[in-house]
């Protein structure tokens, strides 16, 4: 049996895959990535093995993807999670045409084809306005682990209109909002509201089609998702591993190398 | 001395002989500061270095200056102590850039700026007005605005023999006039109609040979990269455009093109992809943002910059010598308009560019400092790809400022075009 593995070395988070032959996921595996870009993807590929109860030598082809793709050394070859997460989202929900990957950095919008090659893409600018670093300063501002985001801004009744969605100042943002007296669930559910409208209109920007996928460390959310289906007025693809999807479709281009070399090899025996 | 040419000299020869150039020109910029001399400053979009040249008068280019600064990468500096004099950080980078070396008394990395006598600037873009009123205050000196009338193309452009065209070219004449008058104030010499017809032939040569070399890069491979080349190239059309030692120069450039043509010669070992680039280069990594796109052996044939930053020479117009004065509105209304309009409806203009250069992709470059060139890019892009099933990338950054621009956003996005371009080829040779 042959195995692939993707690595996705990400602003805030690495997340590794590992596919069997039939592109089942074998193992898979998520931690910080911290200060030390080439130790985290070493420590997640590890960790990856570990849960497919596997040794490297057993992973014939490695890509890495991610802002630290060029950091995962002992990878085979790198692919942008643009790239990536197009194709995990179509081989896990086919109906895909339209993905949103909403990661600690930045937010993306990404128009596929059937086989999930990329058409069009587009990306929130330069900073971290509107992305999971946003929803992290404004959980920080609050006291309230990453976790409770979501459920606590899913009771809000009168939300709040938040104005800027700049990371820098959501701590003021919010932190002036609780001062006028408002209520901790109305202050996250505004925000919510506020970071969904700026992805719908990347999501315009490149043509929202068919299905549309929701991936990326966001989809853990559930107040995100709601947003954003509320905004889009349609019901997102999400799964367990959306947040691995990078990785996954990293993982689904290092298997077609496996599988491509393999019939090569086969022709090349048929024909000698 | 052409016949005799060694081929191993003529690959590459343009290169080396424009940076030469490039450098004696500040030279002599730097000796006409030293000494105290006059300098008319003038800008791309239209530098009216046909009628300076005839009364001697040294050309600086203000927007070359700052773009200068940003390729030997100090451009940070001059940029911070224009918005400590208190510019904003959303004006233009040329502007403060240029505003810096005033208040640094001409200093520069290529050597001393002179300061201007005049200044003489076309309505191409809304900044080159509000620019030029910066020097007339700082230095008292006139400054003059050719107004030409831009066609937009809203009822079709206008022609040789349309009511409409000869008004619009007499009044650039009038014009055109009104600064022969000022030079004469400025300088105390005689304007020369025979020098006039001197410099026009020598501005006809150098227009005919862009026009020629922009051509050429249709080749397959494609003989030079428009972006990194290219505008080398762009800095002697603009420097010596009026000069027996511009006209030279292209007439060599046409050589060295001809050969490699001829020869197969491109600039890549492997030229898998076309591109064209429209918008301005950006300067703060110059040669790092065309290695994001060679390292995908793509290469840029095409530049929408060299259309308009040569002040539309691309059209290639000549002058004709029997009636100086008369064809030298003409040429300006015919290239500068075009300059001009086909920023406005770059679309049209590319879309006839895909099939000529046979282009793999389209690359829109707006720059934050930019209104005039970047305003339109998303509008284009979506003409075309409703138009045309053309891929494109649209990667913004900035001339001048290096805080917006991102080497690790730029190549992200670069990579996964590269990626889209890549299935989409194998997918076209599947089916
Ligand atoms: N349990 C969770 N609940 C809510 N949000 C989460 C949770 N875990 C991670 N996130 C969000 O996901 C983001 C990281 O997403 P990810 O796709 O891994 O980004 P990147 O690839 O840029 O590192 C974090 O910034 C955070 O906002
Ligand atoms: S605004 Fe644009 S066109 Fe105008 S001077 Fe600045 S860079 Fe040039």
């Amino acid at each position: 049996m042959a195995y692939a593995a993707g690595v996705d070395v990400g602003s805030t988070q690495t997340k590794a895959v590992i596919l069997d032959e039939s592109g089942e996921i074998a193992g898979k595996a998520l931690i910080d990535t911290g200060a030390n870009v080439i130790a985290a993807a070493e420590n997640v590929f590890a960790r990856a093995l570990d849960d497919a109860a596997l040794r490297d030598v057993e992973v014939e082809y490695v890509i890495g993807t991610g802002y630290g793709r060029y950091r995962v050394t002992f990878g085979n070859a790198q692919v942008t999670e643009i790239s990536c997460h197009g194709r995990g989202a179509v081989h896990m929900f086919p109906g895909t045409r339209t993905v949103i990957d909403m990661g600690g950095q930045d937010t993306k919008a990404i128009s596929v084809d059937e086989a999930g090659n990329i058409v069009d893409f587009c990306m929130n600018d330069k900073c971290a306005a509107g992305t999971g670093r946003f929803l992290g300063a404004a959980a920080s501002a609050l006291e309230l682990p990453l976790d409770a985001l979501g459920p606590t801004a899913l009771e809000s009744k009168r939300p709040v209109r938040i104005s800027t969605t700049c990371t820098v100042f959501a701590e003021s943002e919010v932190l002036s909002w609780l001062g006028k007296g408002k209520k901790i669930e109305d202050i996250l559910w505004g925000v919510h509201k506020s970071i969904a409208i700026r992805s719908a209109a990347l999501l315009r920007r490149v043509g929202i089609d068919e299905q549309v996928t929701f991936t990326g460390g966001v989809t853990l959310n559930t107040a995100m998702i709601k947003a954003l289906e509320e905004k889009l007025e349609r019901t997102l693809n999400v799964s367990e591993e959306s947040h691995f999807m990078g990785a996954l479709g990293a993982a689904l281009f290092a298997l077609d190398e496996i599988l491509s070399s393999r019939s090569l090899a086969k022709s090349q025996e048929a024909s000698s | 001395m052409t016949n005799q040419t060694n081929p191993e000299d003529l690959v590459g020869r343009g290169n080396r002989e424009g940076s030469k150039l490039f450098r004696q020109w500040f030279a002599e910029l730097d000796e006409t500061a030293q000494q105290g001399g006059q300098s008319a400053y003038v800008f791309v979009m239209g530098s009216f270095n046909e009628i300076l040249k005839t009364f001697d008068l040294p050309v600086v280019f203000p927007e070359i200056n700052s773009l200068q600064t940003a390729v030997r990468r100090v451009a940070h500096e001059y940029l911070s102590e224009a918005e400590d004099y208190g510019y904003s950080p959303d004006i233009c980078g040329y502007v403060k850039a240029d505003v810096a070396i005033q208040l640094r008394d001409g200093e520069h990395p290529m050597g001393r700026i002179p300061k201007p006598s005049l200044a003489v600037f076309t309505n191409a873009c809304n900044t080159y007005i509000k620019w030029a009123e910066i020097w007339e205050r700082m230095y008292q000196i006139p400054i003059v605005t050719i107004d030409v009338p831009g066609t937009r193309e809203a009822d079709g452009q206008t022609w040789r023999g349309d009511e409409d065209f000869e008004n619009d070219r007499c009044y650039i004449e009038a014009q055109t006039k009104e600064l022969i008058a000022v030079c004469e104030r400025v300088t105390g010499k005689k304007f020369d109609i025979d020098k006039l017809r001197e410099v026009l032939g020598y501005a006809n040569d150098v227009s005919a040979y862009w026009a020629r070399i922009l051509e050429l890069n249709k080749s397959r491979p494609s003989l030079f990269n428009a972006l990194t080349d290219g505008t080398a190239y762009l800095g002697v059309a603009n420097g010596f455009r009026g000069t027996r030692t511009g006209a030279e120069y292209f007439k060599r450039l046409v050589e060295e093109m001809e050969y490699k043509a001829k020869h197969g010669i491109g600039t890549l070992a492997d030229e898998q992809y076309r591109l064209a680039i429209v918008g301005v280069p950006c300067y703060p990594i110059f040669r790092r943002f065309t290695e994001l796109f060679t390292e995908w052996n793509g290469t840029f044939v095409a530049s929408t910059y060299l259309w308009f930053a040569s002040g539309g020479a691309n059209r290639g117009f000549q002058y004709d010598l029997n009636k100086p004065l008369e064809s030298l509105a003409e040429g300006i209304l015919i290239s500068v308009r075009d300059a001009m309009d086909s920023m406005f409806y770059q679309d049209r203009i590319l879309a006839d560019a895909i099939d000529e250069f046979a282009l793999d992709g389209i690359i829109y470059h707006p720059i934050k400092s930019c209104r005039t060139t970047s305003t339109g890019l998303a509008d284009s892009r979506r003409y075309l790809a409703v138009k045309r099933d053309i891929p494109s990338l649209y990667i913004e950054s900035d001339m001048m400022d290096r805080r917006v621009v991102s080497e690790a956003q730029l190549k992200n996005r670069i990579d996964a075009f590269f990626e889209g371009l890549a299935s989409r080829r194998q997918k076209a040779s599947i089916s």
